[in-house]
């Protein structure tokens, strides 16, 4: 009788605190479920082993450019001539439509050439321009790498999918894309072997 | 509709199990003694021609992964494998591939109807939201189930579509990383696409459940929108009458999707998915199957920043928006009036929505530059403006037509000498009365 009137009272009774703590600790014992079963998800340890690549650059000639197979996707390795760096050299940062570099080895950098073919090591490099080729759109692979393909209208790279035209500092200039052609992180081993990832 | 029980246990072992677990007496009130509007017409046999649809996916699914591999050194082979040295299984895969066209062009017409009849109105509200449930479930089951022969429409589809999501602002990157499983479309990402394709036509089937008990507490809506008054006069058993009608669309509907399978069995594909998937090399057009393909026309009709809203984050929202609208449908149109056939004034909205949604079909499939970019703009904004300007205005502004008394006046009328001249006439042209 007594025990009753007390339930009714705004006191919280042993009862009360035993729900409170068991449902605390279903909640978050439950939300830590959440994060092995969504992690699980992200790259495996065996596709983070293979996130590096050394590339041999000697066989470039100026003016020519590869394909590399990094992280599933192919990056760009140009070896730009004197009138390409001149060109993409004399573009105002305002005349572009994304002005952040997008080179993950510094991501302060605003998009002048020179910050665009900038290494961990912080030196620029103008004769080596290389971009992740992947268009920022949508994904596509940009044309322009191998030779007789379109390089668009600025002399850089041209995405059949959807029209984007990026310079030879894969810069985006004309269409749908968002962002310039990225830069990956990458450092030189020595004159002419660079690590990319 | 909610009804008494009518069901009476035939045998003593059907009793036995009656008292235990009435799951005869569910099926027979379910699907023999189920009261339905005596009007209904060919437009109503989409909802069996779809459980059909989901039925022989099912069963054609589960045999293929029998045979297939989901490795990105194996999945195109084993595919092929299929093709030339599994018996029959040409013609599993081939009756999988159209059946995902076949359910889609039932369910576009299914949902036509739905809307053209005002089946989403009040007290049909939760029918049409878990319908729109299923619509998004289907759309992605049968873009995951693309990627798996690993072609390159698999591959490049994909990868566009996945990068849609690096459109969100801030976490856009992690949100693709994660769908990826790497740092690109690649094994991982076929596994787990292999693993949901499998999982989500079940989940679909437990919304259809639930679909089927929304649908059977108000009961069908009907062509008049007018809701069943008196049960007697109004309706007719679900079994045979409607099994019998369903059974006759089903059986032509086959028919078409027969003659998809052994006489144009690639027409609706596209032949790029034929050359195996190479991340290297994008196909000059890419294009998503047809299904997609007015979705994918919004996708790209965004071509203009709003704001701080980039045209690609604009895109992706258009093509989002355009389905997640449907939810809010039943808030939408203001009419009391359901059945647009009382509704002169959005009759016509209605048929130039229908078109608009077909050129819509239309321009997705074609490049996106000069006039088809403007044409899908224009489109665009009409699809959007007749769900959200006009049907809530039609609903204030419209002046219905007459609306039949009842169901059975409306079936009745049509044929006025006869009930009016005796008994036998009527009495022929209405079975159940």
């Amino acid at each position: 009788m007594s025990a009753t009137t007390e339930a009714q009272t705004e006191e919280p009774t042993r009862r009360d605190f035993i729900h409170l703590l068991a449902g605390s600790v279903a909640a978050v014992g439950g939300a830590g479920l959440v994060v092995p079963l969504v992690h699980q998800m992200n790259p495996a340890a065996s596709v983070l082993a293979l996130s590096t690549k050394e590339v041999d650059l000697s066989a470039i000639e100026v003016g020519q450019a590869i394909k590399v197979f990094w992280q599933g996707k192919p990056v760009f390795i140009r070896r730009r001539s004197e009138s390409e760096i001149e060109e993409s050299t004399k573009t105002p940062v305002s005349a572009l439509p994304d002005g952040i570099a997008r080179n993950e080895n510094d991501a302060s950098l605003e998009a002048t050439d020179e910050a665009r073919v900038t290494g961990a090591d912080g030196v620029a490099r103008p004769e080596w321009l290389i971009v992740v080729g992947v268009c920022t759109h949508l994904g596509c692979i940009p044309l322009g790498t191998a030779q007789g393909e379109v390089k668009g209208d600025y002399n850089g790279w041209f995405c059949p999918c959807h029209g984007s035209h990026y310079d030879s500092a894969g810069r985006i200039r004309k269409g749908p894309a968002p962002e310039n052609l990225a830069v990956p992180p990458y450092s030189f081993l020595s004159d002419t072997v660079v690590k990319i990832g | 509709m909610s009804h008494e029980s009518t069901y009476k246990p035939g045998t003593a072992v059907e009793k036995w199990i009656d008292d235990r677990m009435p799951i005869v007496r569910l099926a027979y009130d379910s699907f023999v003694d189920f009261p339905t509007p005596k009007n209904l017409n060919y437009w109503y046999t989409f909802g069996g021609i779809l459980a059909i649809c989901l039925v022989v996916q099912i069963l054609t699914g589960v045999i293929l992964a029998m045979h297939y591999t989901p490795h990105v050194d194996h999945a195109f082979d084993s595919v092929e494998h299929i093709m030339r040295d599994v018996n029959y299984g040409w013609l599993m895969r081939y009756v999988h591939a159209n059946g995902a066209s076949m359910f889609f062009l039932a369910v576009y017409l299914h949902m036509f109807r739905g809307l053209y009849y005002g089946s989403y109105k009040e007290p049909r509200e939760v029918l049409w939201i878990l319908g729109v449930v299923i619509f998004l479930l289907m759309m992605a089951t049968a873009f995951m189930g693309y990627v798996l022969p690993w072609g390159q429409m698999s591959y490049w589809g994909a990868t566009v579509i996945t990068n849609l999501f690096s459109a969100v602002p801030v976490i856009g990157n992690d949100i693709r990383t994660l769908l990826w499983g790497g740092f690109s479309v690649d094994n991982a990402t076929l596994n787990r696409f292999f693993s949901l394709h499998f999982l989500l036509p079940f989940a679909i089937t437990g919304v259809v459940i639930l679909h089927i008990w929304a649908l059977h507490v108000p009961g069908n809506n009907n062509p008049t929108g007018v809701e069943v008054k008196n049960v007697k006069k109004d309706t007719l058993p679900f079994h045979p009458y409607y099994t019998v009608k369903d059974a006759f669309a089903i059986a032509i509907f086959l028919v078409l999707f027969a003659g998809f399978v052994f006489f144009a069995p690639n027409a609706l594909g596209h032949p790029d998915n034929y050359i195996e998937a190479n991340p290297l090399s994008t196909p000059a057009h890419i294009v998503p199957e047809w299904y997609f393909l007015p979705f994918y026309a919004i996708l790209r009709a965004i071509t203009f920043d709003i704001g701080p809203i980039s045209s690609k984050l604009g895109g992706v929202i258009a093509m989002f928006a355009s389905i997640l609208v449907l939810f809010v449908l039943p808030w939408l149109d203001t009419s009391k009036v359901r059945s647009m056939r009382y509704r002169p004034v959005a009759k016509m909205f209605f048929a130039v929505f229908v078109v608009v949604s077909l050129a819509l079909g239309w321009l997705g499939g074609q490049p996106a530059e000069g006039a088809y970019v403007i044409w899908s703009q224009i489109c665009t904004l009409y699809y959007f403006a007749f769900f959200l300007v006009v049907l809530p205005v039609l609903g204030i502004t419209e002046t219905p037509s007459t609306l039949p008394k009842s169901i059975s006046e409306a079936v009745t009328k049509v044929a006025p000498k006869l009930e009016a001249t005796g008994s036998a006439g009527s009495a022929a042209a209405q079975p159940a009365e």
